[in-house]
């Protein structure tokens, strides 16, 4: 099943609705499509096209400008080791020779079982913590070669936990999903629709603009 | 205790004894980031105090409080928001969480440390200038920061803290969690605004140079980072006044600063603006430390990756933007990155040209180019296959990216005059003089260390470049 | 980019370029106002007729607004009072150098075999502003070489610099958006979505503003080097827009047509119909004698003077038992001849449209819009037409352009939902037979009830926008070919007296009819009555001016049992068509890019034909035709020029009396003709003139759409190599809520009957363009030629669909 399912697309629908213009969904949904399938299928883009109603050369486009979406399959895990400045002063090059030989697999590939794709990424924003590194965008701080060996040894065994793995196969990235309840919800309205201030701001009294 | 591996029993050290905690103040705290610990710890108090004034008055409140963008730019809060032309709706927030800043890291741990009060900083913007709709907008690797923003929306809606009516008023708000999928440019607020049209993160044309004109769907839009919306709820609660009574005059309040690097306690630090200097942070017992066991301060990076570096000559400068701008570099997103002694310059200055060339949206030339062109000139060097015609061209391409003196430090020891920044560019945004500023910088004021990795060639060698010069044949010119 | 409408008096904006001072317009970019006056900034990435992006950097110049000089990109930039700028610093000079040399960085050198060697941009600017030498020594980008995006575009992306020129045009002004930018930084590609080409009806104007060689025509790859060509400029004749081009030949052959930007007409852009079909004029099939049938009902090839003799003795009959249908295909000029021939024999039946347009007197009557008035910022559009972007391509670009960038509103009042639907405020579809019922609720303001299926609230809408005040403009034409012309006639005068001050813009397609209507060759009967009369016994000779009524008129079985009992088939053509190949006489003409001559458009506007090649064989001017006809039927037409036939169409028609002939484009757009001086029949006359009675709908049955697709069976493309197979296959469709109803699956064969009894299996899918009740089929498409369940004495036609 490459197109979103029958329930994916509910909530692809729902997520649309929280924005002014449709298009704004993008992103979200090309996510949830590499959420269910591992990495953002063909079907899948055309299908957000028509979810969207924009073509699939637009979906393309978006999505070929982001690194974290998968044209192709990718393993269980992704695992992205930092190699930008401070995890480089802190022994990047080294952790990523080490994960390449604990591995067997050099950057940018994925191991015979399907488990591992091994990648050098860009700063991680945990500098403080270098070097680090993410398994499918969850950090790793202050990685040593044997916290790296612990590491790939703890995942080869949850993943033979179904359900309860801790961390979920590669696609799912907050496992909760914003809920707006619709008593709650204000509703989003198209930017050409609205007429005049919000309700809130005071009809007369002279904005402040410093 | 830990969350996902920083360890929160270093907040003692983490923030100062002495320092006051505007944004920070949960960190350590356990449950910080449900709705329950929030509560119990002041949080919406903010909004409750904002609602009880008009909406200009919460504005001028921001406005005197004068608390300036954490995302890089330095640009106050309050007069940003006043650029919004009048009589046009809807406006929209958007909030910047994309950190992605080589070295910057605290927007994320304001999120996964402290959702509530990031939702509350939304909530008083929202409120003060009439933005109908907020869009906070999460960096797509921090997969932990979505998980806690999520639970808290759906908490705080679930409350009547966000949506139809907040708090029994007619002040009514939807945020929305949005969430991108790894890529820098989209840092730069209109490119953050792309992103979330759903389209290529690629940089808008200035002008206008502000989205509170024309932001998203065209419609004026408040790009705030994350951290500066975090310190609105204190603000609102304390007064303008209390705000301006931290810091200086031209900085006031506290700041997050990431110190990485060859430091002994790297970390995040909540600094009081305008008067800690680099040195203290650096090396006094209640930051970092010091360096590593047995090594000395080489250099360091004063503001994220995209700074001119710093040498020990400029230690006791301290984070005010009017004085770091004249010594050569800024403050930008408060990271600093430490190098000792032991670091090998040109690879170190390779590591960031390759992440901005790396990160080139595509769309200006010079950046799209000659951002790569760089990285490959300064891989051939480090690599040992150089030559000095290389190190010229470093510079000649470089300055097609940025014309004119790049800025750099004073050196003492190589009788260097500090060149100020800024710099001019050729591009639409940062990204590309971004590629060119550790280059510049590294080999400016270690000259040195490029020289020894060089192979010397004249200027009339034949094969100066290595391969040969290429003419440029244009066999077959029509007339015209 | 609209350009600074300078017809308004504003202040201007004083600047210094290059020590000169000089005004610009307020708001005016900088580079546009440099260039105003004479000073060229190089650049890539602009174009004036879109958004500027600012990506190729190439247009840096130093300004100075105060606060120091600086190099800022002036495709960017307004001018503002004070700025000088300096476009010759050395300061420009280097970034000018730099900007180049990283452009070649990933640039092939391989001139000598791009086809855009010589014409080249890039090329161009490296020669004038470059740095000579590239340092660059690394391994540049590799792509796949040329690779087709679409049936007629190919894209070599090594050569690409990455300008967004095309996929901006994809996106901005065609609405296409079907090639895009592709992966990010450096790897950046322009490419198509996997399997999903790049067919949009205006792919080659990508081809047109491409500043590099990387994107190529399919008929022009390796024809010609620029230096070989010559060119004219010209006005497209394939619709009734009447674009401006420039004709480009190679050894007296048209190799390339390209836009040019007329600021009235077409902004420089054109359909792909306007810009390729120069192509069918050296078809293998294109008539180069004329032709006689023989005693044994072969053609035989004749000398000019017996075939004229051989067509004039087909005149000579009653002038009330000839009739002549077509015309719309020649230029002024060989129309006011035939008009003048047909005068001189009496002959008072003559119509340029087949079956398929409008009642010519409702479209003198109508006060005439221009496509800047519909075009006009801020302005109200009725489209009560077919689909524009299939009929009048660039004509949809206008007005797409006025919706989205210029705040237009657009209301559909047509059949079903066209291409413009997306960019429309309101859309009102009624079920055929109900058109005029919609538009007389319109004017007699109840809004308040369902009429021919159209919700109250969008009629209120409607009513709304079209009393707001703000100027109104209705596009008139046919929205369905299975519907009498009579309902459109009505619904025009309903909306007409709805908004008085609305002005109307005919949406008839064929070429120059509204020569034809300016210059007399449309009087009398209607081709359908003339075809009615003829299968009556009563029409003894045909004359067909590039008519192929054949395939081209709607009623198949009438055209049909025309031509079984005429005496005389007369055809003048520049192909033997379905028609013509029944005809006693063929007489070869020449035609577009072969003859000098005129062209009216829709707006009224004339410009130039011109010639740039010979026509192949003996192939002649229409008006020669016409004058060796009038030898031959001794009527006395003394014209030997061209220049006799305008001064004479001068003198006897007002509208043309002031035509500066020889200066019609000079300084841009051709002028609009003058009043024509006609009286006529009033609109409210002609409206209570016209009755349709439609009947009530048939519970079981669906009432047919029919209109028409730009790819077809029509001569033209057919007869083009490039553009033959794209025609469109005949697909039945209907609204996603019918098929439950029908008991059909998408996809599927289904059989359809229709009112006679005929039937035939079609395959059917699903389409949001129409409202329910309704079959859909494309007229003149490929594997089903829907004419045969057409009737023009029929107001609708109703079919059943069946499963199998």
């Amino acid at each position: 099943m490459s197109r979103l399912n029958a329930n994916n697309e509910l909530l692809a629908k729902e997520v649309i609705a929280r924005y002014p213009i449709k298009k704004s969904a993008l992103i979200p949904l090309l996510h949830l499509v590499q959420e269910q399938n591992g990495y953002v299928t063909s079907e899948g883009m055309t299908h957000l096209a028509e979810l969207l109603d924009i073509t699939s050369a637009e979906v393309l486009g978006t999505c070929s400008f982001y690194e974290m979406f998968k044209l192709e399959p990718v393993g269980r895990y992704v695992i992205n080791v930092c190699g930008t400045m401070s995890c480089q002063l802190l022994g990047a090059d080294e952790l990523i020779h080490h994960a390449e030989e604990r591995l067997g697999i050099k950057v940018g590939a994925t191991t015979d079982d399907g488990l591992f794709t091994l990648e050098k990424a860009e700063c991680q924003a945990a500098c403080t913590e270098a070097p680090c590194l993410q398994v499918n965008y969850r950090h790793e701080y202050r990685v040593t070669h044997g916290d790296f060996d612990a590491l790939v040894d703890r995942l080869v065994a949850d993943s033979k936990k179904n359900g309860s793995a801790v961390i979920p196969p590669h696609g799912t990235l907050s496992e909760t999903r914003q809920h707006i309840p619709a008593g709650r919800a204000v509703g989003a309205v198209a930017p050409d629709e609205v007429d005049g201030a919000p309700v809130w701001l005071p009809v007369d009294e002279p904005e402040e603009t410093a | 205790m830990t969350l996902g591996g920083v360890e929160i029993e270093r907040a003692a050290g983490f923030v100062a004894n002495d320092t006051p905690r505007i944004v920070t103040s949960r960190f350590g705290v356990d449950d910080s980031h449900t709705l329950v610990g929030y509560l119990a710890t002041g949080g919406y108090e903010g909004i409750r105090a904002a609602l009880k004034k008009r909406p200009d008055e919460v504005h001028s409140q921001i406005t005197e409080a004068t608390v300036l963008g954490r995302g890089g730019a330095g640009f106050p809060a309050g007069v940003k928001w006043g650029f919004m032309p009048k009589d046009v709706w809807p406006r929209y927030l958007v909030v910047n969480g994309d950190e992605s800043e080589p070295g910057t890291y605290k927007d994320r741990l304001l999120m996964e440390l402290d959702p509530h009060q990031l939702i509350e900083g939304c909530l008083i913007a929202s409120y003060a200038v009439g933005l109908s709709q907020c869009f906070l907008y999460v960096r797509g690797e921090m997969a932990v920061a979505q998980e806690r923003i999520a639970t808290a929306l759906n908490e705080a809606y679930e409350a009547g803290y966000v949506g139809r009516n907040i708090l029994g008023t007619d002040f009514s708000l939807d945020i929305v969690l949005h969430w991108g999928a790894g890529a820098y440019v989209v840092g730069e607020e209109t490119a953050l605004i792309e992103s979330l049209e759903g389209n290529r993160g690629m940089p808008r044309l200035k002008p206008p140079y502000f989205p509170a004109a024309i932001g998203l769907y065209g419609k004026p839009t408040i790009v705030n980072n994350v951290e500066t919306l975090a310190n609105l709820p204190w603000i609102a609660t304390n007064g303008a006044e209390a705000y301006r009574a931290i810091g200086t005059e031209s900085s006031p309040g506290t700041r997050m600063v990431a110190v990485s690097g060859h430091v002994k306690r790297p970390g995040v630090y909540e600094i009081i603006n305008g008067t800690t200097t680099f040195r203290q942070l650096l090396f006094d017992d209640e930051y970092c430390g010091g360096m590593r066991e047995g090594r000395t301060l080489k250099a360091f990076v004063p503001g994220g990756g995209s700074a001119p570096w710093f040498l020990p000559d400029q230690l006791d400068l301290p984070f005010e933007a009017s004085q770091v701008g004249p010594a050569g570099s800024m403050l930008g997103s408060g990271a600093i990155m430490v190098m000792d002694d032991t670091t090998d310059i040109p690879k170190a200055a390779h590591s960031l040209t390759r992440f901005y060339a790396h990160e080139s949206c595509g769309k200006c030339v010079p950046c799209r180019e000659g951002g790569t062109w760089l990285e490959r000139i300064l891989g051939r060097i480090v690599d040992g296959h150089g030559t000095t015609r290389d190190l010229e061209m470093l510079i000649e391409v470089g300055e097609t990216i940025c014309p004119g003196d790049f800025p750099h430090a004073a050196s003492e020891r190589l009788g260097l005059e500090a060149q100020r920044f800024p710099y001019q560019m050729t591009t639409i945004c940062f990204v590309g003089p971004s590629a060119f500023a550790p280059a510049h910088s590294a080999l400016t004021l270690f000259p040195e260390e490029f020289r020894d990795r060089v192979r010397e060639v004249s200027d009339d060698d034949p094969v100066a470049t290595g391969v040969g010069a290429v003419p440029v044949e244009l066999k077959g010119v029509g007339a015209q | 980019m609209t350009p600074p409408n300078d017809t308004e008096a504003s202040p201007t904006v004083s600047i210094t370029i290059n020590g000169a001072a000089v005004e610009a317009n307020p708001g005016e970019l900088l580079i546009d106002a440099a260039e105003r006056h004479g000073v060229y900034i190089p650049r890539f990435c602009y174009h004036p007729r879109m958004n500027p992006v600012g990506m190729c950097r190439m247009c840096l110049v130093d300004v100075d607004t105060g606060r120091g000089p600086g190099l800022q990109p002036s495709c960017m930039i307004s001018v503002s009072e004070g700025m000088t700028v300096d476009t010759e610093s050395e300061r420009t000079q280097r970034a000018q150098e730099g900007i180049l040399e990283l452009l070649l960085v990933n640039h092939p050198l391989d001139c000598p075999v791009c086809d855009k060697g010589g014409e080249c941009p890039l090329q161009d600017q490296t020669v004038a502003y470059g740095p000579g030498e590239s340092r660059f020594v690394e391994e540049k980008r590799h792509y796949e070489k040329p690779i087709p995006i679409s049936d007629l575009v190919y894209l070599d992306r090594e050569r690409c610099i990455l300008c967004d020129r095309c996929t901006r045009f994809a996106s901005e002004v065609a609405g296409d958006p079907l090639i895009h930018f592709i992966d990010r930084g450096n790897e950046t590609q322009v490419n198509t979505f996997p399997d999903e080409p790049f067919s949009s009806y205006f792919s080659g104007n990508t081809v047109q503003i491409c500043p590099v060689g990387a994107l190529t025509a399919e008929p022009y790859r390796f024809k010609a080097r620029p230096w070989d060509l010559a060119e004219n400029e010209s006005t497209a004749v394939v619709d009734s827009t009447g674009a401006r081009v420039v004709l480009q030949s190679s050894r007296d052959e048209l190799v390339r047509v390209l836009g040019v930007d007329s600021d009235a007409v077409n902004w420089s852009w054109l359909s792909d119909k306007e810009r390729f079909t120069y192509e069918a004029n050296r078809s293998e099939d294109r008539l180069t004698d004329p032709l006689v049938r023989s005693e044994s009902g072969e053609f035989a090839t004749a000398r000019w003077s017996d075939a004229a003799a051989f067509a004039a003795e087909a005149f000579a009959v009653e002038p009330d038992r000839i009739g002549v249908i077509g015309g719309a295909r020649l230029p002024v000029e060989g129309q006011f001849m035939w008009s003048s021939l047909l005068t001189g024999l009496g002959v008072n039946d003559v119509d340029p449209q087949i079956g398929d347009g409008l009642d010519l007197d409702l479209v003198r009557s109508l006060p005439r819009a221009t496509i800047a008035d519909a075009a006009a910022p801020g302005g109200v559009v009725v489209l009560l037409c077919g689909d524009l972007k299939e009929e009048l391509p660039t004509l949809y670009l206008r007005l797409r352009h006025a919706a989205v960038e210029d705040g237009a509103a657009l209301i559909e009042l047509s059949a079903r939902a066209t291409g413009l639907a997306r960019y429309a405020k309101a859309k009102l579809h009624p079920l055929p037979g109900s058109i005029d019922d919609v538009a007389g609720a319109l004017a007699a303001g109840t809004l308040n009830e369902a009429v021919g299926g159209v919700d109250p609230a969008d009629l209120a809408k409607v009513a709304e926008l079209l009393g707001s005040g703000r100027p109104v403009t209705v596009v008139v034409g046919r929205t369905n070919l299975a519907e009498d012309a009579g309902l459109i006639t009505r619904a025009a005068a309903a909306l007409h007296e709805l908004v008085p001050t609305a002005k109307f813009l005919p949406a008839l397609r064929r070429g120059n009819i509204n020569g034809a209507i300016e210059t007399g060759l449309a009087r009398g009967r209607s081709t359908t009555e003339i075809l009615r009369d003829a299968a009556a016994g009563e029409i003894e000779t045909l004359v067909l001016l590039g008519a192929d009524p054949l395939a081209d008129h709607p009623d198949r079985a009438l055209v049909s049992s025309a031509f079984d009992m005429v005496e005389n088939l007369v055809a003048v053509d520049t192909f033997k068509t379905a028609s013509s190949a029944r005809a006693d006489v063929i007489l070869p003409a020449a035609t577009f890019g072969e003859v000098d001559g005129s062209f009216v458009n829709l707006e009224r506007r004339i410009s130039p034909l011109r010639a740039k090649v010979t026509a192949p064989g003996q192939g002649r001017a229409d008006w020669m035709i016409a004058a060796e006809l009038a030898v031959a039927l001794d009527q006395d037409i003394d014209v030997a020029s061209l220049d006799d036939v305008r001064a004479q169409l001068s003198a006897a028609v007002p509208a043309f009396a002031d035509v500066d002939w020889n200066n019609m484009d000079r300084g841009g757009d051709g002028p609009l003709l003058g009043s024509s001086g006609a009286t006529g029949p009033s609109l409210a006359e002609i409206a209570a003139a016209t009755s349709v009675a439609v009947p009530a709908v048939d519970g079981y049955g669906l009432r047919l759409v029919v209109d028409r697709k730009l790819w077809d069976l029509g001569t033209m493309v057919q007869q083009s190599p490039s553009l033959a197979h794209l025609a469109a296959d005949a697909t039945l469709s209907l609204a996603p809520a019918d098929f439950d109803a029908l008991g059909v699956d998408q996809g599927s064969t289904v059989t359809l009957s229709g009112p006679g009894g005929e039937t035939a299996e079609l395959n059917v899918s699903a389409s949001r363009d129409l409202p329910r009740g309704v079959a859909h089929i494309p007229f003149r498409a490929s594997g089903f030629d829907v004419g045969t369940f057409l009737s023009a004495s029929t107001a609708v036609v109703d079919v059943r669909v069946n499963a199998g």
